[in-house]
């Protein structure tokens, strides 16, 4: 095995998630506040790599694209094993909608080089897309398989991934290189050894920005995004909010009424 | 933008083992919608081996035309090849909006097809409107369904998006006439990507969640498997299917395919009863679209009456066995709903 890149995102905690509102001037989001963690299935995606390199050597690589405050997000996962970190960050990056991340991660992909696999996570928890990974192959022209619940190294230079479908797995051979997308039931995530932060003190992360890696600037940020965002809401509810109250015999009355009134049953 | 585009609306027809996915049929009922007002055609694409006859289906549910890929090296839906032939029919084309089902093969495919294409996708749309201009705008949630954020694609076409399943809602199948046109396939021979070694299917029994008038819901709260055999008794009774939350899947109390919420299924009953339910964003918004809602929560702070038509704010184990009683008695049809009762 080569060498395996881990695609990681910061994404806002979602503990916190109740401290987010809307900024009615720049309809944006205001998330001071908000702690950043590694989105969940890069753990799962990043575990996966570790795997293979205990079975197979190689290097396991984390790309991220986000602000410089995303350090200590990827200081987590050197933490938990990974050999080393690259960053692209630069203001020209914000803004970007899917295509356009997909073509920053593919430029950061070639600056590395020399990889057999591309692991991701199957979509993130905020933007939650789950299109990076299609997208991220196609700039690398590379072939992809997204939803794996499993993956077996056969022979020197193949995989035999585990797909999952509805009503079903779909058992897929691939060569390298590839790129894949993680589910939560791949595997477990390890836990972070002591021994491990420490570890990672020492690991490089390597800053790079645009001039770094010359991405066409009209294929960047909000100018090289096709989606716009049009409106931007966080949700409210309006319900009848009747409460039923009384004693159990009241309630339960009331409820079978409320049940007949919508129809769905005869009596 | 290209003046000679046309403003016609497709749909991807997912199809796996010649069988038609529902989500199809319920874009189509959209799509038509949406042609409607711009006076312009529906499209369904269908792409695999021996699949011509799932063409009338489409046009029934909604289609002007059918264009059929039909080829044994398609007869498997493999990602590249896929690709290949829709990038193909898109530019060949030029829709104004293509719709893709939300689904394992959609949310692969479709990125993969836009960024060929290198026009806007928008994710797991729950909504599509049309704004004065005609343009699409396409409602998806983030943040675990918390946010709501309306996507535009103004200045690239087509407009691609993909939707939940169980977002829109199928027209009723009515024979119609619309045309159905073989493609002519050109796949090149090399770089097909991964080969399928074998397809598993696992088959689930009941009926699907998505397709039920009643959903009986439960969470973490509903405590033990013991105890949820309480929401399947409920269910039976009022001819519904039981969902669940996240939690009581990973307890093992229900399976995967019965949660509800974004990362599960968006169900739009016409009654849903919650159980021991917080009312957690990420389960919300997979349900808030129900007709009705009712909410058993002890807590009567729970964020779930905020989105609630009724609220008993009581133990649930309080009310379901005496609600189970009382209907028991009541629904007249019981007995023809098959339930074992006891001699
Ligand atoms: C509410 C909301 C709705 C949005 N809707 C759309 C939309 O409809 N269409 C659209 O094109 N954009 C949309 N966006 C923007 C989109 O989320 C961002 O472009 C984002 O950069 C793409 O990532 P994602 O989180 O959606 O990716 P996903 O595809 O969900 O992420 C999957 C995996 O890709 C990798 N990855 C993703 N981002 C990074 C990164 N920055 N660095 C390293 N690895 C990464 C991770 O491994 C991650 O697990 C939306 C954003 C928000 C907040
Ligand atoms: C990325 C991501 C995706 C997710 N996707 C989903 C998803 O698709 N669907 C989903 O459901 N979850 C999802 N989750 C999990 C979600 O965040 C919540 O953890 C989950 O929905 C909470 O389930 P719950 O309401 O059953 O449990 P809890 O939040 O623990 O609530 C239990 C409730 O039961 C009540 N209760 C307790 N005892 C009784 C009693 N005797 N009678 C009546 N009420 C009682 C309590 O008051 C409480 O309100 C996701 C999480 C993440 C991070």
């Amino acid at each position: 095995m080569n060498r395996i890149i881990v695609c990681v995102k910061p994404v806002p905690d979602p503990k916190h998630w109740d401290k987010v509102s809307m900024d009615p001037e720049t309809k944006t989001l205001k998330r001071e506040g908000i702690p950043n963690i590694m989105n969940p299935l890069d753990k799962h995606a990043l575990e996966a790599a570790l795997a293979l390199r205990e079975s197979h050597g190689g290097e396991v690589v984390l790309l991220s694209m986000a602000p410089p405050f995303a350090k200590t997000t990827i200081r987590e996962g050197l933490a938990m094993g990974a050999d080393r970190a690259v960053l692209l960050s630069d203001r020209v990056f914000a803004g970007s909608d899917s295509l356009a991340t997909a073509e920053i991660l593919a430029a950061g992909c070639r600056w590395i080089g020399g990889f057999d696999i591309v692991l991701c996570g199957n979509l993130s928890i905020d933007g939650s897309t789950a299109q990076i990974c299609s997208q991220l192959a196609e700039m690398l022209d590379l072939p992809n398989v997204m939803h794996v619940t499993g993956m077996e190294e056969s022979g020197e230079d193949n995989l035999i991934i585990t797909q999952k479908i509805e009503n079903g797995y779909v058992k897929l051979f691939s060569g390298f290189p590839v790129v894949l997308s993680v589910r939560k039931e791949v595997n477990k995530p390890r836990y972070i050894p002591f021994t491990g932060i420490l570890a990672a003190e020492s690991k490089e992360i390597t800053m790079l920005s645009n001039k770094d890696l010359c991405v066409d600037p009209e294929r960047i940020g909000l100018k090289g995004s096709p989606t716009k965002m049009a409106g931007l809401e966080v949700r409210k509810f309006e319900r009848k909010k009747e409460k039923l109250e009384g004693t159990v015999d009241d309630i339960v009355e009331k409820l079978v009424e409320r049940i007949y009134q919508c129809g769905v049953i005869e009596c | 933008m290209d003046e000679k585009r046309n403003r016609d609306v497709w749909v991807f027809a997912e199809q796996r083992n010649g069988e038609l996915h529902d989500v199809s049929l319920e874009l189509l009922g959209k799509a038509r919608d949406l042609a409607d007002k711009t006076g312009s055609k529906v499209i369904a694409v269908l792409i695999g081996y021996h699949v011509r006859k799932l063409a009338q289906t489409l046009v029934n549910h909604g289609a002007d035309v059918v264009f059929v890929a039909d080829d044994t090296r398609l007869e498997n839906y493999r990602l590249l090849p896929y690709t290949h032939v829709f990038e193909s029919l898109i530019k060949e084309h030029g829709p104004d909006v293509v719709l893709i089902g939300a689904t394992a093969m959609g949310v692969e495919l479709a990125p993969r097809v836009a960024a060929r294409i290198r026009t806007g996708l928008s994710a797991h749309c729950i909504d599509l409107k049309l704004d004065e201009n005609g343009n699409l705008l396409q409602v998806v949630p983030g943040w675990g369904g918390g946010v709501v954020a309306t996507i535009a694609c103004p200045d690239h076409r087509p407009q691609m998006s993909t939707v939940m399943p169980g977002a829109m809602k199928a027209l009723p199948e009515e024979e119609r006439e619309g045309r159905i046109e073989e493609m002519y396939v050109d796949l090149p021979d090399s770089n097909m990507g991964p080969e399928i070694l074998g397809i598993e299917r696992v088959v689930a029994g009941e009926q699907p969640l998505e397709k039920a008038e009643v959903v009986v819901a439960g969470g973490w709260g509903v405590g033990s498997e013991e105890n949820w055999s309480l929401l399947e008794e409920l269910a039976r009774l009022l001819g519904g299917a039981v969902g669940a939350t996240r939690p009581p899947v990973d307890e093992g109390w229900a399976r995967e395919g019965q949660m509800v919420g974004q990362s599960g299924k968006t169900i739009r009953p016409t009654l849903y009863i919650g159980v021991g339910i917080s009312g957690v964003m990420h389960h919300v918004v997979g349900m808030d679209q129900s007709k009705n809602i009712i909410s058993i929560n002890s807590n009567p702070d729970a964020d779930i009456f905020e989105a609630s038509d009724v609220i008993v704010a009581e133990d649930f184990m309080k009310i379901l066995p005496p609600l189970i009683r009382e209907l028991k008695s009541r629904v007249k049809s019981w007995r023809s709903i098959n339930i074992s009762e006891e001699k």
